[in-house]
């Protein structure tokens, strides 16, 4: 959710129930402003919550100019400061995806994981358990890309992209209309598109160049992996990722509020096919 | 150029084609041609609305009064067709400018668009003047006693006047404007003397004609250029939105469909907006509640007060928590839990917490009703097991023959009664406030374990069928109700001396029920210190007694009815006589006493702000059932739940395998199986039989051979 309409914000995902309370609200609001200042970012995005058992991940995301660019991440345990966090490698997904369970809530704590490697010594070839330690902070890096990629989700007609080349935010958006705002196709991952490429010439007729250039939401794998909801008596669209449990994307039809806000454990909810 | 006004027409649509292509160009032969001849035949059309003196110098100041009219800044942008060669002119007259002193279209141009690349002004303080004035005039006529003066200007520039004139005739279309322009042509056709009076009417006859051209309707949509082009020009002026040239089509494309949508309005948004106003309807009856109550409402009032919680003090302290659902619609839900028990004699009442679902979310709202004030249970599903089980037993004697089955189904465990166990209380749930609530029935024990074997999510609507494995008997309602009990005995905590034991103990042998069910508050509860239920879980136990894995709180032991069966039949029992008893944590057991879920700790306590920890609260997270939170200020606590209705497990959820196949009837040589011998075993077989026959007809014979000696004998 944009740091400028935070207040609003999240009184309208306060639908899930889990938001921030009154402290750090307040440190939120102010350090958001010194943090946008400080690295001159266009917009800031106040992410979300991470749960851990000790303390809890505050997470943040600056935007430069072009929507669409790479976000810098930045998280904090207090909400007054914040460190940038380095963006996702491969190696670090490599990595980081077999690492399970809660998250500890200190960034230095290191998580083991034993691997059975093939060692060569001259001539023999044995295995070996190599003990792979694994900071805390990656895998925070970690899933904050994979739920970016996954589930991160804006309005159709948010952002518009230009012939040259960015993405910018679409200042005649006047919010989806409530018709629209039911369906699953209104919402675009906010990313790079992926599947863009495998729509067959027909779809792509019909598409708008300028608004449809992202994925829509129609197709993503599971069926049903996403929850829409009018809440408020249909004046807010709630969707919540079952995927990632704790994601919870919210739009008033007819006015340009939106955001989405990611409070959960950080994990992903790979039984979401035995729950449908 | 020439005088003739017949072949006029084509030599100026000649020239003016010249001027159109060499537009870009702007060489000092082309301006000539190319000056607004557009803008005239606008503001020539004004003219010939007001009178058709004051054309010529009209004709020179429209260009830029016409450019102004049209929205200044219009000129490069508007993606307007061709025909409107206000742009192209534009730009042309400068090079003109300083030949033309008088006519003050180049500076106009100059001040208006910026496109136009500007040579000196050559008189700017007459055209000025002449353009402050047009640039009042906005498709306005009033600029007429001016030009009228500046109509004298022209007079200095005649084979300019000329050319202007001819560059402005590249628009006619309408025989009346030519017929007069031909005439005022060849009036200013004379080199160099009253041309000034011809070349206006000229100009003014290209504006019209232009201008005639814009508002032609379009077939297909009714709608005009001229009109759009100027809604389009005043909506920008009016807004004044950044970078307008990025954004024009983006703008043309709202002013159409401004048009048109509002036939299609009224229709559309009745339809969307009804369950909004339907919802909001109802929700204002909530609020209206209260003035519908009479004179008993005092009386109503002191009993109800004991039974509503205060729900917006829960709310503030888990606000600071980080825990909630908001302001106002929490204290929609306080009015919905008021309506409740307005309308139900309720004992107490509390906001149990809110299940999301797929396709709607529950409040829950955990209820005890006033002693003997219970609503009648529904036995239906007792009385069903009860008639399957006669009906088994009724067919089994009629075929005797058929080998009897040793299956046994399992005793169904009954369900606790109410008030006991899990049953204590009785939850309603409604999906928004403002919607009735509606009453969920009693869990029964084979809920509570298949609900432990499925994890499936809730889509918001109650008779909704759970699809599983292992089935699950009941509906959502009955899920929602299974695991609203196993959340319950799971989380709901209380700081440690906040219950108490009630002093009629039942017996304290071990037998079950009623022994420690019963608690009660703590009169003389001192509170402890807000870090003292931080820092060790033991302060805080549980309240709410603990499940068995047979699906109840207080063991029933199924053996006991088996004895009776156990003499009727054979002796043959697979079952064992004893089965062990279950045993759980008795009530009130801290809450430190709870197994880990690995390695993680099954609750996590905070203080709510760091800040300031002097007012700080104790907020206990539960990491088994995620989502459920409890929260102390010493005194008072509450518990809460918010979330999906499921287990936390580090595990992925593996479906139970189905049990492997019973062995129903006893294997014996009646009922098994017997293979058809195959052709080489027949024939062994038979060649078997033969040799016993033979080997018989031998000792036949033998033996009558015997007989018959003896029978010699």
């Amino acid at each position: 959710m944009d740091a400028e309409s935070l207040l609003l914000s999240l009184e309208l995902a306060s639908g899930s129930g889990q938001g921030l309370s009154p402290d750090r609200r307040a440190s939120l609001l102010t350090s958001l402003l010194l943090v946008k200042r400080d690295y001159r970012y266009d917009r800031v995005l106040f992410w979300g919550r991470i749960l851990g058992l000790v303390a809890d991940y505050y997470i943040a995301q600056g935007l430069s100019e072009d929507q669409l660019a790479p976000r810098k991440t930045l998280y904090s345990l207090n909400c007054t400061e914040w460190s940038l966090l380095p963006p996702a490698t491969e190696e670090m997904v490599a990595q980081s995806s077999v690492v399970k369970g809660r998250f500890m809530g200190d960034p230095s704590y290191e998580y083991e994981h034993i691997e059975l490697q093939k060692v060569n010594e001259g001539e023999k070839v044995f295995e070996e358990e190599v003990v792979i330690q694994i900071k805390e902070e990656t895998r925070l890096v970690y899933v904050i890309d994979q739920i970016d990629k996954a589930v991160a989700i804006i309005p159709r007609g948010a952002l518009f992209k230009t012939p040259f080349g960015p993405t910018h935010v679409n200042r005649t958006f006047e919010g989806l209309s409530l018709s629209e705002a039911k369906k699953l196709s209104s919402y675009f991952h906010f990313r790079e598109p992926v599947e863009l490429k495998n729509k067959t010439l027909l779809e792509k007729a019909d598409l708008d160049p300028s608004l449809d250039f992202m994925d829509s939401l129609e197709h993503d794998v599971p069926k049903g992996s996403w929850s829409i909801q009018m809440e408020r008596g249909n004046t807010l669209v709630v969707l919540r990722s079952l995927l990632w449990p704790g994601l919870t994307f919210y739009h008033a039809p007819r006015t340009r509020n939106y955001g989405y806000i990611y409070v959960g454990t950080g994990e992903k909810n790979m039984d979401l096919p035995f729950m449908l | 150029m020439e005088e003739s006004t017949s072949p006029k027409q084509e030599k100026e649509n000649q020239e003016l084609g010249e001027a159109r292509r060499s537009w870009d160009v702007k060489t000092a032969a082309s301006p000539q041609y190319s000056e607004p001849a557009s803008f005239e035949p606008l503001e020539a059309k004004q003219g010939l609305e007001t009178g058709r003196q004051s054309r010529s110098s009209r004709y020179w100041s429209p260009q830029s009064g016409a450019r102004t009219s049209l929205g200044g800044s219009a000129g490069p942008e508007t993606s307007s067709p061709a025909p409107l060669s206000p742009r192209e002119s534009s730009s042309t007259p400068s090079p003109l400018a300083p030949a033309i002193q008088d006519l003050g279209a180049p500076p106009q141009s100059d001040r208006t668009t910026s496109v136009i690349p500007e040579a000196g002004t050559p008189d700017p303080d007459p055209l000025e003047q002449s353009s402050d004035k047009r640039e009042s005039t906005h498709h306005t006529n009033q600029s007429d006693g001016n030009t009228f003066q500046q109509s004298q200007q022209p007079h200095l520039c005649g084979p300019r006047a000329v050319s202007y004139k001819n560059a402005n005739q590249k628009e006619l279309r309408f025989d009346v404007f030519q017929e007069e322009v031909s005439n005022s042509d060849y009036d200013l056709h004379q080199p160099a003397t009253g041309g000034s009076e011809v070349a206006p009417s000229m100009l003014e006859t290209t504006v019209q004609n232009a201008k005639a051209y814009l508002l032609k309707t379009s077939s297909k949509s009714g709608l005009n250029l001229y009109d759009h082009l100027s809604n389009m020009l005043t909506k920008i002026l009016d807004e004044r939105p950044e970078n307008a040239v990025d954004i024009i089509e983006n703008i043309s494309q709202d002013v159409k469909m401004a048009h048109f949508s509002k036939k299609f309005d009224a229709l559309q948004n009745e339809n969307e907006m009804l369950p909004t106003y339907e919802i909001a309807e109802k929700q204002k009856a909530l609020f209206l509640q209260v003035h519908l109550e009479g004179v008993d409402q005092e009386l109503e009032d002191e009993i109800v007060e004991n039974a509503l919680p205060n729900v917006m003090e829960s709310a503030f302290y888990f606000e600071q928590a980080g825990v909630g659902l908001g302001t106002d619609e929490t204290y929609r839900i306080f009015l919905a839990l008021k309506q409740l028990t307005d309308t139900h004699p309720i004992q107490r009442c509390r906001f149990w917490g809110k299940i999301l679902g797929l396709e709607m979310n529950y409040i829950v709202a955990e209820v005890e009703f006033r002693e003997g004030e219970d609503e009648e249970e529904v036995e239906e599903e007792d009385v069903d097991e009860e008639r399957d089980n006669r009906e088994s037993e009724a067919d089994e004697d009629e075929e005797d023959e058929l080998p009897k089955s040793l299956y046994k189904a399992p005793q169904a465990i009954p369900k606790e009664e109410s008030r006991t166990g899990a049953n204590k209380y009785v939850y309603f749930v409604c999906n928004e406030p403002g919607r009735p609530w509606v009453k969920l029935p009693p869990v029964t024990p084979a809920q509570i374990v298949i609900a432990r074997k499925i994890k499936k999510f809730f889509t918001g609507r109650l008779d909704a069928p759970i699809i599983s494995y292992p089935p699950f008997p009941g509906n959502e309602s009955n899920y929602l109700r299974a695991q609203i009990a196993r959340i319950s005995a799971g989380t709901h905590v209380s700081p440690l001396g906040f219950y108490q034991f009630g002093e009629e103990e039942g017996e304290e042998e071990e037998e079950v029920e009623g022994s420690q069910n019963s608690f009660e508050e703590n009169p003389d509860f001192e509170g402890i210190q807000v870090i003292d239920l931080v820092e060790t879980l033991s302060n805080w136990v549980h309240h709410v007694q603990h499940i068995l894995s047979q699906g109840r709180c207080n063991w029933f032991n199924s053996v006991q009815k088996n004895e009776e069966e156990e003499e009727e039949e054979d002796e043959e029992k697979e079952e064992p006589d004893y089965i062990e008893q279950e045993v759980g944590p008795p009530l009130l057991t801290p809450i430190s006493e709870d197994l880990e879920i690995q390695n993680i700790p099954p609750w996590t306590t905070r203080l709510s702000s760091n800040l300031i920890p002097q007012y700080a609260i104790a907020v206990l997270q539960s990491n088994l059932w995620p989502g459920a939170y409890a929260f102390s200020n010493g005194k008072k606590f509450e518990n809460f739940y918010i979330g999906w209705g499921h287990k936390y497990s580090p595990d992925n959820y593996t479906p139970p395998v189905p049990p492997p196949v019973y062995q129903e009837y006893p294997s014996g040589p009646e009922i098994t199986e017997m293979d058809d011998p195959g052709v080489e075993e027949e024939q062994a077989f038979r060649a078997a039989q033969e040799a016993v026959l033979l080997a018989a007809e031998e000792n036949e014979e033998t033996e009558e051979d015997e007989d018959e000696e003896d029978d010699y004998d």
